[in-house]
């Protein structure tokens, strides 16, 4: 790892400020994605700004929902009463990802702040526009078995590796962030970019920008799963995933979110296949149309073709699971 | 051993080597050696820094860049912990910070400040050793060993989080250590029968 100088912010307008001044500046959490980018090269920052001591660890309940600190550990959130029992679908995701381990390291903003897992972006040897814009994609043409099939580009077909996003992207969540000037709220559906022409922006923060908390607001859902199917039991990132949420009463749908992970380069909502499922009666017809519905307009590459077939079944066992 | 002698040093040398090459050099460019000298110095500067590992607080000097794995292995020669894969992936570098089972290949040693490390040599008192230590030896919970520190770490804190209940959500809660012998089956039954056992961990 090359060696860069370290700095412990005391004040988030100081970890600011600084992140700022020096453009080749990174902030750094749990550092479980981080200090792995910077082992392989693919990251190379000159200052590390420590955020640890910063106070941004709560998790408080309020009228409108839920507010969790950028701070806050992965396996404190699976285990916190209030998300465990209002909002399980998040417990759910948080738990199918990463290991115990990983969990206790990682921060919720280092969650949504984590890059991609394509091997090309890995791979400093390989072309890859995400990491040194303009070199060309890899996976396009290479082995692209776990790559994205919706909202694509000629310059990137990776995907957003995580779960907990794909839970939040349902949830409706919205993230909370200051920058050096003022704090903005960002729709979670509009924090992660698709690739288009500028890959190596994963996300909408502007220069600077760090991630204070997240928000959920309070949901009438009765109904929720997570689904995840990867290449092992556990320990692995998502082939495919499904985040459902719904409101059912005496058999009828009465409102859906869905999100998928593992299909593109963002927590992919389905918000055609929710008004669809909106008011139908619970069949295995009704969920199947889903399925279809929501693999209508998938492109896939050489390796990843299996996904429709894979992403069919997920969205019907999450949706039969959810109302088991 | 006086852990800062080979830095200042290798910064000395790189200072006296750059001001004797300077001696044929204009002033310009001897004013930009002399930039250049710190800058090539600071890539160098360590850390001074206090660490508690197994009770013991160790004063140390460290690069930023050093993880708390490397620290343990080759400055403070605790070899229990093995690097696996280096990357997170495998486990086998498990320790506890404050209690908490962590991958100390990707904890960098300076966001560990007044933290409390405890590795496999600090479970064992004396000669007796920690309920998960008997009954990985009981149950034949390894075959090579190379990932045994790393599961035994992580299985006490399997117990201790409220995971160990059932053998699925053992495997679920254990799916961070990666045993490539396969003693998957031994190691969940030790981990079970510590878990029954109740003993204070």
């Amino acid at each position: 790892m090359i060696n860069f100088d370290y700095i412990k912010a005391g004040s988030a307008k100081a970890a600011i400020e600084t992140r700022i001044k020096n453009t080749a500046s990174q902030f750094i959490a749990g550092g479980t994605n981080l200090v792995d980018l910077m082992k392989k090269g693919v990251t190379v920052p000159e200052v590390l700004i420590d955020i640890n001591g910063l106070p941004l660890k709560q998790i408080s309940k309020d009228a409108a929902g839920i507010t969790i600190g950028a701070l806050a550990l992965n396996s404190d959130v699976a285990e916190n009463e209030i998300v465990k029992t209002k909002y399980p679908l998040l417990a759910q995701a948080l738990n199918a990802g990463a290991s115990a381990q990983l969990r206790n390291m990682a921060t919720i903003a280092g969650n949504i702040m984590q890059r991609t897992r394509c091997t090309y972006f890995y791979d400093t040897t390989m072309p890859c526009n995400k990491r040194e814009p303009g070199t060309g994609c890899g996976a396009a043409a290479g082995y692209n078995r776990m790559h994205a099939i919706f909202g694509t580009s000629e310059k990137c077909i990776a995907v957003h590796p995580s779960d907990m996003c794909v839970a939040l992207a349902a949830l409706n969540a919205t993230v909370q962030v200051s920058g050096s000037k003022k704090e903005r709220k960002i729709e979670f559906n509009d924090f992660h970019r698709l690739p288009g022409d500028a890959p190596e922006m994963d996300n909408s923060l502007q220069p600077g920008e760090l991630i204070t908390s997240i928000h959920i607001p309070v949901n009438t859902f009765n109904k929720n799963h997570y689904l995840k199917i990867r290449d092992r039991a556990s320990y692995a990132f998502a082939l495919v995933s499904v985040a459902l949420s719904m409101e059912v009463n005496a058999g009828v749908i009465k409102s859906a979110r869905l999100a998928m992970g593992g299909v593109a380069h963002k927590p992919w909502r389905l918000t055609d296949v929710e008004n669809y499922l909106a008011g139908k009666n619970i069949s295995e017809k009704i969920f199947k149309e889903a399925a279809d519905l929501a693999m209508k307009d998938a492109k896939t590459y050489q390796h990843n073709g299996f996904k429709i077939k894979l992403g069919k079944a997920a969205v019907i066992e999450a949706l039969t699971k959810a109302t088991a | 051993m006086d852990k800062q002698k080979p830095n200042e040093s290798r910064r000395s040398f790189i200072k006296n080597s750059t001001a004797l090459a300077a001696l044929s050099l204009s002033p310009v460019a001897l004013v930009k050696a002399a930039e250049n000298d710190d800058k090539i110095a600071s890539l160098f500067e360590k850390l001074s820094l206090q660490l508690e590992v197994n009770g013991e607080v160790h004063k140390l000097s460290v690069e930023p860049r050093v993880t708390l794995l490397d620290l343990l292995r080759e400055q403070l020669g605790l070899t229990g912990t093995k690097k696996g894969c280096d990357h997170g992936q495998c486990g086998a570098c498990t320790v506890h910070v404050d209690g908490k089972r962590i991958n100390s290949c990707l904890s960098l040693v300076v966001m560990n400040t007044g933290k409390k490390i405890t590795t496999i040599e600090g479970l064992a008192n004396g000669e007796q050793l920690h309920p998960m230590q008997e009954a990985f030896l009981k149950h034949d919970g390894f075959q090579c060993g190379y990932c045994t520190p790393g599961q035994i770490m992580s299985a006490i804190c399997c117990v201790k989080e409220g995971h160990a209940d059932s053998h699925a959500e053992i495997r679920e809660y254990m799916s961070g250590n990666i045993c490539r012998c396969g003693a998957y089956p031994n190691i969940v039954d030790a981990i079970t029968e510590v878990k029954k056992g109740g003993q204070p961990l």
